[in-house]
């Protein structure tokens, strides 16, 4: 399975670092919701087919990644940056470097 | 009833070519109605129809197969079976297990070959080796046999085993279990239908379940490739697909995901090791079977799949593991490798309940611990399905137990399947 990491290009899953389920809401720290806390670290949609989740390319630019895979096929249909300005960062350095 | 397979007949057969054999198992094609219909044709659900129908009379029982009898995991996984937990409410379940395994080729007569070799947990570490020796304690309190045992007790038992303290991860000890062991997985399906079906029981196979019949919030049915069928009860026991099984239900989260778990197979060998080891300082567990064939896994992949097959970093680091217990196997060939499907649970232990809607029953969570599990799931499950509540023995195990702070968490790992 490879990964193609928008900064680093397309590399090997085992540089990566699964961190799970993308679709979970984190419930404000501040927050008393028992119901949406308990949804969030123990509901999983659990889906054959598309799953939207986090990698982190933690043997690279350890940056956290939105990953779409196919949990049927391990097909992955797109990669981000979690963070919007860690994306337009990465594009700055990679003007930089050009 | 008579036993159907005995030294007469398997000479009376012989000598007659072998051709009045009865199948196993019937191919009926379903009813309309039954008082009981399981879902999953595997290990837990044939083994479930076999109890409903001798533990409790139960016998207008149908099992649903999407696939072909014993295609799913209990004809993947590495067929070890132990009761070494260290939470009382896994051990007293485990060890109920291990009970009916005693007993089963006897009691189904079909031979499972269960064959208590033993299961070794190796440790690399003091510190390791005081928390096996806590775990060991835990068992003995509960009745369960544990033994500590030094690293020249382990050289005599498994002359292969690199315990030199220039291994690359020395052997200080391990905890052995001695009632532990391994059967032959294909039998255990085989057995429990063969079983369940001369006590009436339907097995019908490549039948899938696409949707449930509902009256209102009740569940009275289920639509399948095969036509409608309506049950009084419905039992799912489907696995690593209780994610999907469970949509169709109208249920959109479980505290489940489903990940794969490789194993391998080399080449057969002339008699090398005749127990079960686990290596400590990684996760691989390692046995013969009776065809030489070393039978080998490690951790599961680490992400979500449904795919019946995993990545090659898993394989790498597989081997590395195995090398490091025994350098000496080197050179020798992998034949065989493949990935099953695991219903990883948010606590790394199983869901044997009432529920979650009425008229349903479900039994799932096996992370990759299922296959030991296979009698004492189907005893418990039957007893759940019949008498509409949770045994003892499965009581602590409730879908609602993560809402509620009640977890059995073996491993102490949090929510986080990927490391149970």
């Amino acid at each position: 399975m490879l990964i193609t990491c928008p900064y680093c290009g397309p590399r090997d899953v085992i540089e990566f670092t699964y961190q799970g389920d993308g679709n979970r809401q984190r419930p404000d720290p501040a927050s008393q919701n028992f119901e949406a806390w308990n949804a969030y670290v123990y509901d999983r949609l659990n889906p054959a087919g598309e799953h939207n989740e986090i990698w982190q390319h933690s043997g690279g630019c350890r940056a956290h990644l939105r990953v779409v895979r196919n949990t049927l096929t391990h097909e992955i249909s797109s990669v981000a940056f979690v963070r919007g300005d860690h994306g337009s960062a990465a594009r700055r350095k990679a003007e930089d470097k050009a | 009833m008579m036993a159907e397979y005995s030294a007469f007949s398997l000479l009376a057969n012989a000598l007659k070519g072998n051709k009045d054999w009865k199948p196993a198992w019937r191919k009926p094609d379903p009813k309309a109605s039954y008082d009981v219909v399981i879902i999953g044709g595997g290990g837990h659900g044939l083994a479930t129809a076999y109890y409903l129908a001798k533990e409790h009379g139960i016998t207008n029982v149908a099992v649903l197969e999407k696939g072909w009898l014993g295609s799913g995991n209990v004809g993947r996984n590495t067929t070890a079976v132990r009761s070494n937990y260290l939470l009382p409410a896994n051990t007293r379940f485990y060890e109920h297990s291990m009970k009916l395994w005693e007993n089963l080729s006897h009691e189904l007569n079909y031979n499972v070959m269960f064959s208590q070799r033993g299961c070794l947990n190796l440790a690399h570490t003091p510190a390791q080796f005081d928390d096996y020796a806590r775990r060991g304690n835990a068992m003995r309190h509960l009745g369960v046999d544990a033994e500590l045992m030094t690293p020249a007790q382990i050289k005599r038992l498994i002359p292969a085993l690199d315990v030199s303290g220039d291994a690359r991860f020395p052997v200080v000890g391990g905890l052995m279990q001695r009632r532990a062991g391994t059967a032959r997985h294909d039998a255990v399906a085989w057995g429990y239908a063969r079983g369940a079906d001369r006590r009436g029981v339907d097995i019908i196979e490549n039948c899938e379940v696409t949707g449930f019949l509902r009256d209102g919030d009740s569940i009275t049915g289920v639509t399948t490739s095969r036509g409608d069928i309506r049950a009084k009860k419905v039992a799912v026991a489907v696995a690593g697909s209780t994610g999907r099984v469970m949509q169709l239900a109208g249920i959109e989260t479980m505290p489940i995901e489903s990940h794969v778990l490789q194993a391998f197979v080399t080449e057969s060998l002339k008699p090398f090791i005749d127990t079960v080891v686990t290596f400590g300082m990684g996760h691989f567990y390692m046995s013969q079977s009776d065809k030489g064939g070393l039978i080998y896994g490690g951790d599961i992949d680490g992400y979500n799949s449904y795919a019946q097959r995993g990545n090659l970093p898993i394989v790498d680091e597989v081997m590395s593991e195995m090398l490091a217990l025994f350098p000496g196997l080197a050179r020798v060939r992998m034949l065989r490798s493949w990935g099953g499907v695991c219903d990883m649970s948010m606590d790394g232990s199983p869901i044997i309940t009432t529920g979650p809607l009425p008229g349903m029953y479900l039994n799932c969570g096996w992370c990759y611990g299922g296959f030991k599990a296979t009698p004492a799931s189907g005893w418990c499950f039957a007893w759940t399905i019949a008498k509409d509540q949770p045994h003892d023995l499965n009581a602590p195990f409730t879908l609602d137990r993560f809402h509620r702070g009640l977890m059995i968490d073996d491993k102490g790992q949090g929510a986080n399947p990927r490391l149970h």
